[in-house]
């Protein structure tokens, strides 16, 4: 058995990548001419290249991979235990820190879930304003990602700008809810608060920069010859086998998968009311899925903009009772976040906190696929693999 | 509450509708139970037709995505240390036994949501009964990623899924004892410190000019 028929990294870029040419590299045999042994390497559970806590265990012949083991758990809070020890309004503080980078939009849902039981509808400005505030969230989430994807790569600059630039987003999502990153501003039937002074000005002015530094990004990151030779065809998931690993959001719209539970999902938030494209990119690598989310991050930019225009007036909360109580009932609530599907299943038995809560995380699935992925390739793209999957630890453990 | 529901009750979504449909045309008496969780379909399945709901509904409803795999406990939780001392805010649940949409034979229950990433919103939650021997057929051969989901549910309520290559912990240290997520599993937390409800009513510093009733937002 010989390896010669594997691609070698580096010299691909020149080609029209063929996804399907690559598909067989995770089945690959590996060397066995050269008995090297293998060797058991430990990567993390600290290390900068896995955003948090992922410990991984990877098997190796040389440089390649045999088997990798993602070992997950070192941030698990229990949140799904905790969620039936509280009442209603106080669990929007723990779903606040399951994806800390975009806690607005993980509240949605859970919110929707609740609504959705007791047939309360928030108003039409408050659903304007959590659509605001939830693609803010995926704008601020994107940035760091399209800055941090260069980091990995051993491009330190882009990094800069990214943090820059979601700080210009995350101050707008201060003005309004009074956190940078824990908002804890959704309320069942509406929002705490309406939006201050000036943040429509102010928001378009940031959206302008937003727009701008996708273009900086776009040349200086995407357009790199270094950056495409380290993620054009590099950790490759087919189609389907992405559908049934779970794989959900950009990750699965980069292997070509024409589906966003903004628009193909049971409607919700004001997304119908737009004027707005699914990005995808067919070839399913790395560098799709940045490209994906670069397209994206402005994509959000321009519907943000619109919904400044068309920003209606009213009030901002529905009527509700004071002491929330939630019909028995159970009810399925799933949303596109930034990192992908995020689900509540919310089974309530009457009470004023529900009886148990499954909390479908994005990240749990997307990592999922990673002893598939890994298996076959060299060390060095195992960490662009990991940072082009994009994953907060605090969404896998929940 | 299934079918019989009242004029303005809950009604499956045209998609819905489609997917049960299809369902009772392929598992036919495998089906215990179906009914209607906003606009959703929920459909209980024979534990022993559990693998092949999942085969059915990856090749006849185009549902090729799997949302999740979970366990639920119906038994209501234990009394907390605390509960009779007066605290009325604390969330007290039911303390019947009662079984939520579509109904179960027993306290243990598996269910799942697929979803197809090519018809528009057409998803179904499905459910099937996990006897006391607390096996349930596993769906690894046929949606790859209930791997981690059935770890998951093997760690946090014991079920064990027959045809599951290796059942590890995932969240949770080898040597830990114990099911988490089963109701009877206590949280220590709570047992040790009681429910601070009654702390948050205490009066707001320049809440009221009056002594009696501390200002409570509305």
């Amino acid at each position: 058995m010989t390896t010669t028929d594997l691609p070698e990294p580096g010299k691909l870029p020149d080609v029209d990548v063929d996804p399907s040419a690559f598909r067989h590299l995770a089945d690959a045999q590996v060397n066995v001419e050269l008995d090297t042994g293998d060797m058991v390497l430990n990567i993390g559970p600290q290390h900068p290249a896995t955003h948090g806590t992922l410990r991984l265990v990877v098997r190796l012949d040389g440089e390649r991979v045999i088997a990798a083991d993602p070992i997950i758990g070192y941030m698990h809070r229990g949140y799904e235990k905790l969620t039936e020890f509280r009442t209603y309004p106080q669990i929007t503080t723990l779903i606040n820190r399951i994806d800390w980078l975009s806690s607005f939009a993980n509240e949605v849902p859970f919110i929707s879930a609740a609504e959705s039981l007791m047939s309360i509808e928030a108003p039409p400005r408050a659903q304007y304003i959590r659509t605001i505030l939830t693609e803010l969230s995926r704008i601020a989430t994107f940035l760091l990602f399209l800055g941090e994807m260069g980091l990995q790569v051993g491009a330190i600059t882009p990094a800069f700008y990214g943090f820059r630039d979601r700080e210009y987003v995350l101050n707008l999502i201060e003005a309004v809810t009074g956190g940078r990153f824990h908002p804890n501003f959704n309320r069942i039937g509406g929002l705490k608060d309406d939006l201050p002074w000036g943040f429509i000005a102010d928001c378009r002015g940031t959206m302008q920069k937003v727009l701008a530094s996708c273009d900086e990004f776009e040349d200086l990151v995407a357009g790199n010859p270094i950056f495409q030779a380290r993620t054009r065809s590099i950790g490759i998931i087919p189609a389907e086998l992405g559908a049934a690993y779970g794989v959900s959001g950009s990750n699965l719209r980069a292997s070509g998968v024409d589906w966003d539970l903004r628009r193909d999902g049971v409607p919700y938030l004001v997304y119908n009311d737009l004027d707005w494209k699914v990005w995808t990119h067919p070839d399913g690598d790395s560098f799709a899925r940045y490209w994906v989310r670069l397209q994206e991050t402005r994509e959000s930019a321009r519907m943000v903009l619109q919904m400044l225009d068309m920003l209606p007036a009213g009030p901002i909360m529905a009527k509700v009772p004071r002491i929330i109580k939630v019909p028995e009932g159970e009810v399925f609530v799933n949303t596109e976040n930034p990192l992908g599907e995020m689900g509540y299943y919310v089974i309530s038995k009457g009470a004023t906190g529900p009886f148990r809560v499954k909390i479908r995380s994005a990240s749990f699935s997307n990592v999922s696929i990673l002893p598939w992925l890994l298996r076959g390739v060299y060390i060095p793209d195992i960490i662009t693999i990991l940072a082009g999957l994009y994953f907060i630890l605090g969404d896998i453990d929940r | 509450m299934p079918d019989e529901t009242p004029e303005g009750g809950p009604t499956l979504t045209e998609e819905s509708a489609g997917v049960l449909a299809a369902l009772q045309a392929e598992l036919g008496d495998a089906i215990v139970e179906h009914a209607i969780a906003a606009g959703d379909v929920v459909v209980r399945v024979k534990p022993d037709a559990w693998r092949r709901t999942a085969q059915v509904c990856k090749d006849k409803l185009g549902c090729d995505y799997l949302s999740f795999i979970a366990g639920i406990d119906w038994m209501p939780a234990p009394l907390l240390a605390d509960e009779g001392s007066g605290d009325t805010s604390a969330p007290v649940q039911p303390r019947e036994q009662t079984y939520g949409v579509a109904g179960s034979a027993g306290r243990y229950q598996a269910f799942a949501v697929v979803e197809s990433t090519r018809r528009k919103a057409t998803r179904a939650i499905l459910k099937t009964d996990v006897a006391d021997d607390l096996r349930v057929e596993s769906w690894v051969s046929v949606y790859a990623g209930a791997d981690w989901h059935e770890r998951e549910a093997w760690e946090m309520y014991g079920f064990v899924f027959d045809g599951h290559p290796s059942l590890r912990h995932l969240y949770l240290p080898a040597e830990f004892e114990g099911h988490p997520l089963r109701k009877d599993f206590p949280l220590l937390a709570r047992e040790v410190k009681p429910w601070p409800g009654l702390v948050d009513v205490e009066p707001m510093p320049g809440g009221g000019d009056d002594e009696e009733a501390p200002a409570v937002p509305e």
